[in-house]
């Protein structure tokens, strides 16, 4: 069994889940400033897979490929640390306002251009949308089949893959031919740390983005070290089609946004004194919602 | 106005409880639009599945029957509902946000380069006006989800993009009959149409369903608890209380991340949506989308040891203090109470 290419497709999310009192701005919109950018949870369990397969199967490749603003390098970088040969970062004003009709256009767009492909391979949602559709509209872009939500990937053999998913209800083992699109679930083994090796090796890995804001000289260390530069495309280097891109490529509109407001009921205060637990039970004793 | 179609599962057999649910929503959207609801099921062995589907209200309902199709597999299923809906031109698909649901609504809406929601919590039919375009929309649907961690509650339309998806989980909506008496007609969908040997390149090797053991759902009593519980020992003393107070353990988001339950007792927009006589949330802080999936609850208790958490506001009581102090307690008082 020779190498495998692989993609990893991979988002930098607002870290939805530590979200503090300044998250949202007095005007009711979200203060993305304020919330850490994290690596998307199961896009790290995706990263995992590729990184067993890489070790399984000598020759694998693996490349990670995420859109976003021009700090979403950093997750590129993060992922070369644990074992990842490089990464894409598809960046342009023009993709701003995309939804995941939009963004999957993108994505698969920029998967051909790094055709042939064996797999890819991205988690199942991320944690600042939940939507889990982007892994199979990228899949119908590219008119190959899906695997969603992958516990592990458990053989390939002769551009046959065999895959364990993870169903509301069980499990299910199922073959299919490569190439395909795999979405990985949060049940999946985590990912590996960094690991030092790699990290001494891609510390002064920076996108172009970065080059031009960066004071230091990494231009001649990129020259000798090509595997340095993390690549930017842009819109006119996937060759997309504008219509399809951005607000305009995108059916859904967000009509409106409301603030969590609480709505309060009248609510009765109790103490964890005896008299007040005993209290409580009694009365719901005899109004029938106990006993 | 065209009409509403429903993607219906099957599980052994039977339509999927979230189906019914879709077809008593869609029942009332394909009212309130003055059109038509028409479901759609695709599987293996269906002859007679039409009975189960007409009392909630399907004016229409389109059969593919092949053993091929049974267990569900991505590709012959989406080949036929994109080749349906292309033909058929719904104003309004939807699907349960299932294990099923979430790999094929997608995969119909890039294909059909359509607008997809996920998760509503809610459905309703409205207008739009576009201020850019001084264009004005008619009775869109309007796809109501929290997002962004649950701190905003978003609405979202497909102004332009035909047929308007969206995706429900099992819960949300209500199942209701229509009529026991009401009847449609059966269409049965001419497979070569729209498959071909490509669409079985997928095959299932082998499958371990678990029944339907764990039933939060119907509950008439849930111990809840948050990762305020602190451990998955601490939720011990919460099945000592369920089981006390004949009642089921569920779970809070942060607490199956936590490992401290599982997935399948998880209650909120991205798990089960309850609705009990009484539920008790423990060490639950009460993000929206916790909320969303059990603020329908007759009475709440909040235990929690911060006066400030966001359940304490729509609890009926709320107790501050040390849950494992609070719960023996209870469990005493009940004893003690109840006889």
């Amino acid at each position: 069994m020779s190498g495998l290419k692989i993609i990893v497709l991979a988002k930098q999310v607002p870290d939805t889940r530590n979200v503090g009192k300044d998250a949202m701005k007095a005007d009711g919109t979200v203060n993305r400033a304020a919330l850490p950018a994290i690596f998307n949870p199961e896009d790290l369990n995706a990263l995992e897979q590729a990184l067993r397969l890489k070790e399984r199967y000598p020759g694998t490749t693996v490349t990670i490929l995420t859109m976003g603003p021009g700090r979403a390098a950093e997750i590129i970088r993060e992922a070369m640390y644990r074992g990842a040969d490089g990464g894409i970062l598809i960046t342009d004003r023009k993709f701003a306002g995309s939804d995941t009709l939009a963004t999957s256009y993108a994505l698969s767009l920029a998967v051909r251009k790094l055709s042939p492909f064996d797999i890819v391979i991205a988690g199942r949602q991320a944690i600042d949308g939940d939507t889990a559709q982007v892994g199979p509209q990228v899949a119908e872009k590219l008119g190959v089949p899906q695997v969603t939500y992958a516990e592990e990937i458990i053989s390939v053999n002769k551009k046959q893959i065999t895959i364990e998913r993870r169903l509301e209800r069980g499990v299910e083992t199922v073959s299919a031919p490569l190439p395909l699109v795999v979405t990985v679930h949060s049940s999946a083994p985590e990912c590996r740390s960094r690991h030092a090796k790699y990290t001494i090796k891609y510390k002064h890995a920076r996108s172009l983005g970065e080059l031009q804001e960066s004071s230091e000289d990494y231009l001649q260390l990129q020259k000798d070290r090509p595997y340095l530069l993390i690549k930017e495309w842009s819109v006119a280097d996937i060759n997309a089609d504008l219509d399809q891109l951005g607000l305009s490529g995108s059916p859904t509109k967000v009509k409106k946004i409301e603030n969590v407001v609480f709505t309060g009921r009248d609510s009765r205060i109790l103490s964890d004194s005896d008299n007040d637990i005993e209290g409580l039970m009694k009365e719901m004793i005899e109004n029938h919602t106990i006993g | 106005m065209n009409n509403v179609f429903v993607y219906c599962e099957i599980e052994e057999g039977h339509i999927a409880e979230v189906s019914l649910e879709l077809l008593s929503k869609g029942r009332s959207l394909a009212l309130r639009q003055k059109c038509g609801l028409e479901a759609v099921v695709i599987g293996s062995g269906l002859k007679g599945i039409e009975k189960q589907i007409f009392p909630y209200g399907a004016d229409v309902v389109h059969i593919a029957d092949d053993k091929r199709l049974y267990p569900y597999t991505t590709l012959p299923h989406a080949a036929i509902v994109k080749g349906l809906f292309e033909q058929e031109k719904p104003g309004i698909g939807l699907f349960g946000a299932t294990s099923i649901g979430r790999d094929l609504a997608p995969r119909i809406a890039s294909a059909l380069k359509c607008g997809l929601t996920a998760d509503c919590t809610a459905l309703e039919i409205g207008d739009h006006f576009e201020k850019k375009s001084n264009r004005e929309y008619k009775d869109l649907l309007y796809q109501i989800r929290p997002a962004f961690g649950g701190n905003i509650i978003a609405t979202i339309i497909n102004p332009d993009t035909r047929p308007q998806l969206a995706t429900v989980r099992e819960g949300v909506m209500k199942k209701e009959i229509y009529s026991d008496d009401h009847k449609g007609e059966v269409r049965n969908i001419d497979l070569k149409k729209w498959l071909s040997d490509d669409d079985f390149v997928v095959k299932i090797i082998e499958r371990h369903l678990e029944s339907r053991k764990v039933n939060i759902k119907n509950a008439g009593i849930i111990v809840a608890g948050g990762y305020g519980v602190g451990s998955k020992d601490n939720f011990k003393m919460l099945y000592d209380l369920a089981g006390v107070l004949g009642g089921e353990v569920a779970g809070s988001r942060a607490a199956v991340d936590g490992g401290f339950i599982g997935h399948e007792r998880q209650v909120g927009q991205t798990g089960v949506t309850v609705r009990p006589k009484l539920y008790i949330a423990c060490g639950i802080s009460g993000q929206i989308q916790h909320r969303a999936g059990m603020d329908q609850s007759a009475i709440i208790i909040s235990i929690n040891n911060d006066p400030e958490a966001p359940i304490n506001q729509i609890a009926d009581y709320t107790i501050t203090g040390d849950l494992t102090e609070i719960i023996p307690k209870m469990i005493k008082y009940y004893q003690k109470n109840s006889k």
